[in-house]
């Protein structure tokens, strides 16, 4: 897909106008913070799973060359392909062969990131094979012709209003007069008319939540069934995945199953976990005769080693963004490529350059809650930090902004001056206060309030408040 | 070079390691050969009879409906009587499973029996699980010669048979029967673990029942199974 990141700050300043996407995105606030919350602590367990997920992580990445050869090992004993796609390209050219080899002009889909990432649908489009999207949401954007703007919700960025007159217009061969007022009528003619797809399509695609290297298993998380149906009524099954969905055993997936849908809905448990191992075995009644995976790297070697590794634990649970004011403010789109919210912000940079989404890792508050509520533990806000800092070494700011946070470091290295200047600093910058303490403007940083409420100095330096602090700490013990 | 090498020597050289390094080929062989269990949270660890009440109660909060039967004979008549109640026409789908077979259908005169996979115009099927897991309310199935995933989606009903001594307290418990059915390493072509009817709350992040796949989950627990 086209990126348009570095036009991040239109885009947001379109979003934050748009008065359908800001009712729409009052669903993000109200739909998912509570029931994750609900569902967590229900689970006194929660934190120290965390720590598990993470070491597994860790520990699989660490050795990620071997998980990968003993996987492939294992698809290839149940019969299954494995093709190894260094980059979107190389993933694209596969999945067309793959399609071309099975005849396939109809393929279904369920729903996948990576293949968003590569531009899948697209590509086939114009190669003559038709992609059909099977999840509700992503059947809706695609009817649309617009991308997700979650990770898990893909079309949360829209209202009922605007899902019906879609329906009108893409479903022309039924009834003008029917209703389509609730919810509930929607869904049972998106089911209807997707249910005729999954019997013409020749072949079937899905992502992995993850593959396991103990058995050459993937495994797909998902409520719909949607997953399912595409993976076992056509010809030949088609799993993209990046190389980082690896885990060892069952026993490690079950550890970061119990997170994962905690995190991402609220449930203790998705509908459907559904494991699939190679092809249909002799004397199967039904399933895929053909079974492929395709490993995709695009960009994750690159990340390995470097202080960006922590990103390769995601798994895609969209929490951050659930989390997130400035998703909450400005939506999906405005992050302009597939990755949005907190975790995109750092991915993004990693994978299609920070010269093009350089903006990103600025489009934040530093409140920390994505990393609050990560399950596996990523340093987000540390990460963005990394981001800026090479952004800045390679002076893609702009000059003022540079200048202002210069000035700022150069007292932040010598105390002496810097406690002078910001006592002198403080009644100064009140000019600058707006009404609810916080500044609209600040000289020399225009570049970052410009887009950014900063907090006021409530009176005193923080310094002078720790001294007294201490003092009355002392006094207490006395 | 193939994209295979490619991507592995990039790893490689991203870890900082060789291809022939011993000690972590060893490291990865032991953890494969013998997975380390993790954090097991207490809620299912619970004896059998409190185990089999938290899964009804874990299946129902997730818009499952649990009904229990004393004998595995008992099975037709209470399948015929969901179907009753629902208003749903007397004929069901189902593979051809073992443990399905050896109940009394044909004792049941007006209820139709389709064996195979299942076909669009289906409305219920029947499964047998393998297995239960009480910390989600879940059960487990697998496909094989006499069970047909398909029975599993595309019906708008479908009812799950459970053997209350089958329902484990956590998942890795079934994945460890799993192991010992099938052979370490070794699945069958599809495993689903299936926790409720299908959703979506892809419309304005409203919850509703029935999206792709069934839009009922019936589950028959069989005591004495
Ligand atoms: S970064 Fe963490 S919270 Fe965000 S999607 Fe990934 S795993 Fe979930």
């Amino acid at each position: 897909m086209q990126i348009t990141s570095p036009a991040f700050k239109e885009n947001a300043r379109r979003a934050l106008s748009d008065a359908q996407l800001q009712k729409a995105l009052g669903h993000v606030r109200s739909g998912f913070i509570d029931k994750r919350q609900y569902a967590v602590e229900a689970l006194p367990e929660f934190d120290a799973l965390r720590d598990s997920a993470r070491a597994i992580k860790d520990h699989t990445l660490a050795h990620l060359d071997l998980y990968l050869e003993a996987y492939e090992e294992k698809v290839k004993k149940a019969g299954g392909y494995v093709h190894w796609a260094e980059t979107a390209a190389d993933a694209r050219n596969v999945i067309l062969e793959i399609c071309r080899a099975a005849g396939a002009r109809t393929v279904t889909k369920g729903k996948s990131m990576i293949t968003e990432e590569i531009g899948l649908n697209e590509f086939l489009e114009k190669e003559g094979v038709r992609p059909v999207e099977t999840d509700l949401g992503e059947y809706i954007i695609q009817l649309r012709g617009e991308h997700p703007s979650h990770i898990i919700a893909p079309a949360v960025h829209l209202t009922r209003d605007q899902v019906e007159a879609d329906f009108r217009r893409a479903h022309d061969h039924l009834p003008v007069a029917r209703d389509l007022s609730e919810p509930e009528s929607l869904l049972g003619e998106a089911r209807r008319v997707l249910r005729y797809q999954y019997f013409q399509a020749d072949v079937g695609i899905t992502g992995a939540n993850f593959l396991v290297a103990e058995t050459g298993s993937s495994i797909i998380v998902t409520n719909e069934g949607n997953g399912d149906l595409t993976q076992i009524l056509p010809r030949v099954h088609v799993v993209v995945a990046s190389i980082e969905k690896i885990v060892p055993t069952l026993e490690d997936v079950s550890q970061i199953l119990r997170l994962l849908a905690r995190s991402a809905t609220g449930q203790d448990m998705s509908v459907y976990t559904t494991l699939s191992t190679g092809p249909r075995r002799p004397g199967d009644p039904d399933g895929p005769d053909e079974y492929h995976v395709v490993l995709v790297d695009n960009g994750r070697s690159s990340m390995l080693g470097t202080e960006f590794q922590d990103m390769l634990r995601c798994i895609r649970c969209g929490a951050c963004m659930n989390h997130c004011p400035v998703y909450h403010a400005v939506g999906g789109h405005a992050y302009g490529w597939v990755y949005p919210g907190p975790m995109g912000a750092v991915l993004t940079p990693s994978l299609v350059g920070v010269d093009k989404a350089g903006h990103l890792p600025n489009a934040s508050t530093f409140c920390g809650r994505c990393e609050a509520v990560c399950p596996m533990r990523i340093p987000l806000p540390k990460m963005m930090r990394h981001w800026r800092e090479r952004e800045f070494s390679r002076g893609l700011n702009p000059a003022t902004q540079r200048y202002g946070l210069r000035a700022w470091a150069m007292f932040a290295r010598r105390p002496k001056l810097y406690r002078l200047a910001s006592s002198f600093g403080i009644p100064l910058l009140s000019f600058f206060k707006g009404r609810k303490g916080s500044f609209r403007y600040l000289p020399l940083a225009g570049g970052w309030t410009r887009h950014r409420e900063m907090p006021a100095p409530e009176g005193r330096t923080f310094m002078q408040q720790w001294r007294d602090r201490d003092a009355q700490k002392q006094e207490a013990r006395a | 070079m193939s994209g295979r090498e490619a991507i592995l020597n990039k790893v490689r050289a991203a870890i900082g390691t060789a291809p022939e390094d011993a000690a972590r080929a060893k490291i990865v062989k032991k953890r494969l050969a013998n997975p380390p269990v993790g954090v097991i949270p207490a809620r299912g660890q619970l004896p059998e009879e409190e185990r089999v009440a938290l899964f009804c109660l874990m299946a129902a909060k997730v818009s499952a409906t649990v009904e229990r039967v004393r004998k595995p004979g008992d099975v037709p008549k209470t399948v015929a009587a969901y179907l009753r109640s629902r208003n749903l026409p007397a004929s069901v789908r189902m593979g051809a499973d073992e443990r399905l077979e050896t109940m009394p259908w044909k004792a049941l005169k007006s209820l139709e029996v389709k064996h195979g996979p299942a076909t669009a115009d289906d409305e219920v099927g029947v499964s047998h699980a393998i297995a239960g897991v009480a910390e989600t309310g879940t059960v487990v199935l697998h496909s094989g010669g006499a069970n047909p995933t398909t029975v599993n989606f595309l019906p708008e009903h479908h009812i799950v048979v459970v053997d209350a001594k089958e329902i484990a307290g956590d998942l890795e418990s079934v994945f460890a029967r799993l192991r010992q059915t099938f052979g370490k390493g070794k699945m069958p072509r599809t495993v689903n673990l299936i926790t409720g009817p299908s959703r979506s709350g892809d419309i304005e992040q409203k919850l509703l029942l029935g999206a792709h796949g069934p839009r009922a989950l019936h589950l028959i627990v069989v005591d004495g199974g």
